[in-house]
């Protein structure tokens, strides 16, 4: 019951802070970062998988509704909240029957590191193709996603460390 | 039988994951449609609120700068008035000042409540709708130039497309003569947009204004748009101009929403020859 409130927790704070602080800072002209993503890669691994999609694509659909972007964040989260499980497989090499004890916290910074790229990279690469939605300005598409990922990445490791490092 | 059964069982997750993104697909290729009713938009109760409550907090911040614009707008239209007359009083007979009730356009003020800039398909939030008679595609302007066209609204609150968007399509022209084109924007800069399709021996020069034209019935003739930054460069099909905002489209607060009074009757007349 106290985790579900977490949850809950968690998804509103991620949203608000999203929608309200990161969607305007707008640092040098337009890159904003999206760091609610980070609610795909904490959400534990051995919660009902229909339910964590549905949650994922929830999460993306609001941050839609409020900036206007139709369902590119929809698409692109539930997207990467999909793939997730693959790329758990190949970086850390769990079975199954790992899953029930899987904990972001417990393993090595390299592999994390490799798992949280991963995914925001391709997040970041999905959400600028839909924004742009044609096939002109391609560079256009690679550098915003390469200048935000990198935006996005720093302020994830950073809050993570902080917050870590207190408790 | 036993095989289906398998096969769902198998690709559950998949299907529902497939069933997920093309519902999100939908709201995608919804959403860049402007004549479409769109269910994704911030013009509803819970994000029109929520960004209204935001920004009663934040105008304080700005009551400066907005002071200096509206008293700027002020002198501009005083000036324009005292114009207006003396002209009347030279001439000695009596003028029937038809302004008064052959009245064409209705202006709103409205407050902008949420505004993009950095995407390739922006759009604003106002905080008037239906209740305050603001309704689809009417123009959004400002003392200083065009903003957008009013897109989606609900009881209380208006999404507008902003002209930063790869969608919008506004008629324009040099101010002084009647040579017209097409103002798009191609996504890149904030503070430039494009004229496009302009005759070629329209007599442009770097600097001249550009402003709306009167051949649309959205937006009032003779609002000014930008000025000309570069010319097209070779002899391209499309004769691309670029064009410097007179608005700084990142930095916006208080708007009028203008409603066109004939629009219905000119639509009417010009659909006429379909029949």
């Amino acid at each position: 019951m106290n985790k579900n409130i977490n949850k809950i927790l968690f998804f509103l704070f991620l949203l608000f802070l999203q929608v309200l602080i990161l969607n305007n800072i707008n640092f040098l002209g337009h890159i904003n970062p999206y760091l609610y993503i980070a609610f795909v890669f904490f959400y534990p691994l051995r919660e009902n998988r229909f339910f964590f999609l549905f949650i994922c694509f929830m999460l993306g659909l609001f941050v839609d509704f409020f900036s206007d972007s139709g369902g590119i964040h929809a698409f692109s989260t539930l997207f990467i909240a999909y793939l997730r499980l693959s790329f758990i497989k190949i970086y850390f090499r769990k079975l199954p029957t790992d899953y029930l004890f899987f904990n972001l916290k417990s393993e090595p910074f390299g592999k994390v590191f490799n798992y949280i790229v991963t995914l925001t990279i391709i997040h970041h690469f999905i959400y600028f193709s839909f924004a742009n939605f044609s096939f002109q300005n391609m560079s256009m598409v690679l550098s915003n996603t390469l200048y935000t990922s990198i935006f996005t990445l720093i302020l994830f490791f950073t809050v993570n460390y902080i917050f870590t490092k207190n408790l | 039988m036993q095989q289906i059964i398998y096969f769902f069982q198998k690709f559950k997750y998949f299907l529902f994951f497939l069933l997920l993104e093309l519902i999100a697909v939908s709201f995608i290729f919804n959403n860049l449609n402007f004549h479409k009713s769109k269910f994704v938009n911030s013009a509803n109760i819970v994000t029109g609120g929520l960004y209204r409550t935001l920004s009663d907090y934040t105008e304080y911040l700005h009551l400066r700068s907005n002071n200096n614009i509206l008293s700027d707008e002020n002198t501009r239209l005083k000036n324009i008035l005292e114009k207006a007359i003396s002209k009347s009083s030279m001439i000695d007979f009596i003028i029937v000042d038809s302004t008064k009730y052959m009245q064409k356009y209705i202006y709103t003020e409205a407050k902008i409540i949420n505004n993009n800039y950095s995407k390739p398909f922006n759009f604003l939030t106002l905080n008037k709708g239906k209740r305050q008679k603001i309704n689809k595609e009417m123009a959004v302007i400002n003392s200083k130039g065009i903003i957008g066209i009013t897109e989606q609204t609900s009881n209380n609150y208006a999404r507008v497309q902003s002209i930063l968007s790869k969608n919008s399509n506004i008629n324009a022209r040099i101010k002084g003569n009647t040579f017209y084109g097409t103002l798009k924007w191609d996504g890149v800069d904030y503070n430039r947009v494009q004229l496009h399709d302009i005759e070629r021996q329209a007599p442009i020069k770097i600097g001249d204004t550009i402003e709306t034209g009167g051949k649309s019935t959205i937006f009032p003739e003779g609002i000014p748009i930008g000025t000309v930054l570069k010319l097209s460069s070779g002899n391209t099909a499309d004769n691309k101009i670029d064009v410097k905002l007179f608005n700084d489209m990142s930095n916006l607060r208080y708007v009028y929403v203008v409603k066109n009074i004939d629009k219905e009757e000119i639509l009417s007349l010009e659909n006429m020859d379909n029949e």
